[in-house]
């Protein structure tokens, strides 16, 4: 996995509340048994003009200069919502997204991007909607800063912002580490616990 | 001390405390089906991984196989059959339980996992699919994941999970005529929107939900996550114990009362702390229907679509201004009555044997309005077999229904079978987002006695205007 550290990128901001999995990745471009290929289907309910065509729509915000070379996705409350699909972080890392910032997300989307190297930014409605105007007067110029090993996020203005993320999911981001690994240097303890637990609860062995 | 029921059972599965919130939790069962089940175990496998406990593992086919009689490993959806038949392989070489196509246990994952006693009270149960949560109906702590932490509970059969904060939901009073299971959750997301329970893990509790069977227990847990929450949960007592007696992978004999002492202590204790309590008088709530493109744009049958103007704040003005564009609605339009093309009874929100028989209730004797096209779709092979049994099929498709073999089906649109540009539908399943169904297809979701209903007029009706 791509470790995160440091990140000044244009941010595209998409100011809509409740954007769900379903909208990020339709169904109908999950159409092989793969994690690659799917940058495509990005949006593409909104990308493109028809269902199915690849015929752009210059009204959507990914489709338009310098929005195209974002890194960083602003949005509203509960982004990601919805269908459990990792599809959706898989197309957003295709695509060149590595981090997202908005005042809450969906459970299961939070997690699907910290085990794909995107990191979810939580931070007030308020601050989200200052950073997307002050992006707006200058897409290009009004650059954002995530700086993840201090937990800070520098609006264009030079204000700076703290937030936080779960200590695990902070040192997977930072060492790119993979979750699985991690987890199996434990399996004495797992092994323990098993056999404690076929003791107490024999019904489910 | 006093503890709720979601940290009794997280600490009877608390395998280490990582810190700072976040610990390793035993998963007992895992379920997979073949949209997100195939990348996880295609994953695993590439990366050189075993599954830890194929015994404890369970892989059915629902997402992506077609629900016409007669079929087979090709599928309408495009890329489909490599789904299956790479679920299949996989399935097979990782020595896990696969009720394949065929095999009378296949069916929707969440309707299948009760129907086998695989969900049981007090479990731990994943699988990538987010409508996991729906066993909290049976008093399992069950929640959906992605596909990589599918890969990890697979290889190691724990999760690395931040412990949630505790919401009460409490539902007291009858339940009116006409009102159903997903009328008490469309109504709590409603009022508290479709974000309200983020973070949460919620216990639903009251005089109303003591009274609900277990399948309705189960439509309720449905949409916890439509309420943004992390899972719902109800807890376990008698109704739960004889649904669960006898089924083929619940505990038996002395296994049994062991079992049941257990599941007797799953119980918030009366001084326990919930982070937030919700109270609600379930006999103010009359049967719901959306109106928009989010599970929160939902108000009574009796209800007006809003007017975005009376909504002061901006972001959700939007929303609604966005929502009624989508959905071809005027601000004021009273919802009965708004013509449809179609109706539609299924998913693993809504298509158990008693929401078959509520709908067929509906149908005996009546026929579908000119022109409406409506589709019931089993949520298993075996609850397809029951309705057979008693005879719902015949009323289903006398009164002018489609009767399927089980899956997901239109609950989502992937490129094959769908409801029609622009098509109006009147929908048992928990989604309306844009899309969702089809391309530029409008969802109005309601319980299953209401789509129903309407598919009789051929417009959103008021069940409890249909003479009896």
């Amino acid at each position: 996995m791509e470790k995160f550290s440091q990140l000044t990128a244009i941010a595209a901001p998409i100011m809509r509340i409740n954007i769900d999995t379903d909208a990020i990745i339709p169904s109908r471009e999950m159409k092989r048994v793969s994690k690659i290929g799917l940058s495509d289907g990005l949006f593409a309910g909104w990308r493109y003009l028809k269902p199915g065509s690849r015929e752009e729509n210059p009204e959507f915000i990914l489709n338009q200069e310098p929005y195209r070379q974002a890194q960083i996705l602003l949005s509203g409350a509960n982004f990601g919502c919805g269908s459990s699909r990792e599809h959706a972080v898989w197309a957003l890392s295709e695509w060149g997204i590595r981090c997202i910032i908005a005042p809450s997300f969906g459970a299961i989307f939070s997690g699907n991007c910290v085990r794909n190297g995107i990191l979810p930014i939580e931070l007030d409605n308020e601050i989200v909607e200052d950073l997307a105007a002050q992006i707006k007067t200058d897409p290009e110029g009004n650059k954002i800063s995530i700086d993840l090993p201090r937990l800070s996020v520098t609006a264009p203005d030079g204000t700076s912002y703290p937030f936080s993320i779960p200590p695990a999911d902070h040192e997977m981001l930072l060492q790119g580490l993979d979750s699985i690994a991690i987890t199996q240097k434990r399996d004495p303890d797992i092994l323990a616990f098993q056999q404690r637990d076929r003791q107490s609860r024999p019904w489910l062995y | 001390m006093n503890r709720t029921i979601i940290e009794k059972i997280w600490d009877t599965h608390c395998v280490a405390d990582l810190g700072d919130g976040s610990y390793l939790i035993y998963i007992d069962r895992i379920f997979l089906h073949e949209r997100t089940g195939s990348i996880a175990l295609k994953g695993l496998e590439e990366a050189g991984r075993v599954v830890r406990n194929p015994e404890h593992v369970f892989c059915t086919m629902d997402h992506i196989v077609d629900t016409f009689p007669g079929r087979t490993d090709r599928t309408t959806m495009p890329g489909g059959t490599e789904f299956i038949t790479t679920t299949r392989e996989a399935a097979l070489a990782a020595g896990i339980n696969l009720f394949d196509l065929g095999d009378d246990r296949q069916g929707i994952v969440h309707v299948v996992s009760p129907e086998q006693g695989i969900a049981l009270p007090g479990v731990t149960l994943v699988c990538p699919d987010s409508h996991t949560c729906t066993l909290g109906g049976l008093g399992a702590l069950a929640w959906g994941i992605g596909s990589t932490d599918g890969e990890h509970a697979l290889a190691t059969k724990t999760l690395v999970v931040k412990k949630p904060r505790t919401m009460r939901v409490s539902f007291d009073g009858a339940l009116p005529y006409g009102v159903t299971a997903k009328d008490l959750i469309l109504h709590l997301i409603g009022r508290h929107t479709a974000s309200g329970g983020v973070g949460f893990a919620i216990e639903f509790c009251g005089q109303t939900i003591r009274e609900l069977p277990v399948e309705a227990r189960l439509t309720l847990c449905n949409m916890a996550v439509e309420f943004g929450a992390w899972t719902g949960i109800v807890a376990p007592d008698d109704t739960t114990f004889e649904y669960v007696r006898g089924r083929p992978y619940a505990p038996a004999g002395d296994q049994w009362e062991l079992a049941v002492r257990h599941w007797q202590s799953l119980r918030s204790d009366p001084e326990a702390r919930f982070d937030r309590e919700i109270r609600i008088d379930s006999r103010d709530i009359v049967p719901q229907v959306t109106w928009g493109t989010s599970p929160q744009h939902e108000t009574g049958i009796d209800g007006r679509v809003p007017d975005p103007a009376d909504e002061p704040d901006a972001n959700k003005r939007q929303s609604v201004e966005r929502a009624l564009d989508y959905m071809a609605l005027e601000p004021g339009t009273p919802l009965e009555g708004i013509p449809i093309d179609a109706a539609f009874i299924g998913s693993c929100t809504n298509s158990r044997l008693s929401d078959l028989r509520s709908a067929a209730q509906v149908l005996e004797g009546r026929h579908v309005a000119p022109g409406i096209k409506a589709i019931c779709v089993p949520g298993s092979s075996r609850v397809k077999r029951a309705a057979e049994d008693e005879g719902l099929d015949r009323i289903f498709t006398r009164a002018g229904f489609e009767w399927r073999e089980s899956g997901c089906s239109m609950c989502f649109f992937a490129g094959g079978e769908s409801f029609g540009d622009r098509e109006r539908v009147v929908t048992s399943t928990n989604r309306n987002f844009e899309n969702r169904q089809g391309p530029r297809t409008r969802s109005h979701l309601a319980s299953p006695t209401t789509v129903a209903a309407s598919a009789v007029r051929g417009c959103l009706t008021d069940v409890r205007t249909l003479e009896n």
